[in-house]
């Protein structure tokens, strides 16, 4: 099963967005990467590499953001991966609960990881920069 | 005249001070357009650096930029922390095994630390960032370096530029990060980002 990790501000927010897609697919492995390293308002790419870790499995990684330097760090966090893991780990955007809610779903059902982001970009809501 | 590893540490001791004295200033400017955490996400960054290089004996200045970059990205929390962290990382790069950087070296560092910060951010210049203050700090370094000046007016020249170009952010629409999402609105604030960017070439000025 594809592994997701939800990146969030707000921990609350990552926890709670993650309780949703749970109660649809509990199965699917969903780490969570919430708040700075002293739990303020913000993002840590450290913590976005450990939910990774967390995760990961040969079918790969798909990191769920919700807004701005969600993104930037978890790029960050990517490039400071290793090699095989890296190449196995994707941002994806997607309206952050729909989203997750979808990604849960999809994984739980076995699709791989491509076929995961070909079905969700009906949910992208243009927010990469 | 160049610089060693030691008096780089000293130079990020003194950002980290100035960004301690700034905290208000660059938070009030943030909550303005944006979160309003700017001050303490740089404050808090950079008063890391200071601690994580403390009695550092490093010489290699690549290495002290980098150590510099890595400490940022985990400490800053905001989108600074990726944006400045790779522009420090990147600097470092270039002078990776140097225990002594010219003024040659500063416009090579600086143009690597602004194509980090674009490619991160994806961002360029008049999108009301930061790099309406560093784009315009580097031409100025590339101009007054090329008119041989000597490197204390090289230096001048970036933070003077640097400066205008944080006036420059008050007449303009924001593009990225949150202050976007004010569009028109934003017109007439200028941009913490850019605003903290030339306080580091003030410093960087001052000390040298
Ligand atoms: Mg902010």
């Amino acid at each position: 099963m594809v592994g997701l990790v939800i990146v969030s501000h707000s921990q609350k927010l990552a926890e709670g967005v993650r309780d949703l897609a749970a109660q649809m697919a509990a199965e699917v492995p969903i780490a969570v990467a919430g708040g700075t390293g002293d739990e303020r308002i913000g993002t840590d790419a450290n913590k976005i590499i450990a939910g990774i870790k967390e995760v990961y499995s040969e079918d790969g990684v798909l990191i769920i953001f919700d807004l701005g330097s969600a993104y930037l760090n978890a790029e960050m966090a990517i490039e400071f991966l290793e090699d095989e893991m890296k190449e196995k780990t994707e941002i994806i955007d997607v309206a952050f609960v729909e989203g997750t809610v979808m990604a849960a779903v999809l994984s739980s059902v076995g699709k791989k990881r491509q076929e995961m982001k070909e079905e969700l970009k009906e949910l992208c809501v243009g927010k990469m920069p | 005249m160049s610089i060693n590893g030691h008096k780089v540490i000293n130079i990020m001791d003194k950002i980290a001070d100035a960004m301690e004295e700034n905290k208000l200033y660059l938070t009030e400017l943030d909550a303005a357009i944006g979160d309003g955490d700017h001050g303490l996400n740089m404050s808090k960054g950079f008063q890391a650096v200071k601690e994580k290089l403390k009695e550092d004996e490093e010489t290699n200045i690549g290495e002290i930029l980098k150590k510099t970059g890595m400490t940022l990205v985990s400490n800053v929390g905001g989108a600074s922390g990726p944006l400045y962290g790779t522009a420090f990382m990147k600097a470092g790069m270039e002078v990776n095994g140097k225990e002594e950087i010219n003024i040659a070296d500063f416009e090579r560092m600086l143009k690597a630390a602004l194509d980090g910060i674009k490619l991160r951010g994806k961002a360029e210049r008049n999108d009301k960032t930061m790099i309406d203050a560093i784009e315009p700090a580097l031409n100025a370094v590339s101009n007054a370096i090329r008119q041989e000046l000597s490197p204390k007016d090289v230096l001048k020249a970036a933070a003077d530029a640097a400066n205008e170009g944080v006036a420059f952010t008050k007449e303009i629409v924001a593009r990225k990060g949150r202050a976007s999402y004010l569009g028109e609105r934003s017109i007439g604030h200028q941009d913490p980002g850019a605003t903290s960017s030339a306080l580091i070439f003030d410093i960087i000025y001052k000390e040298l």
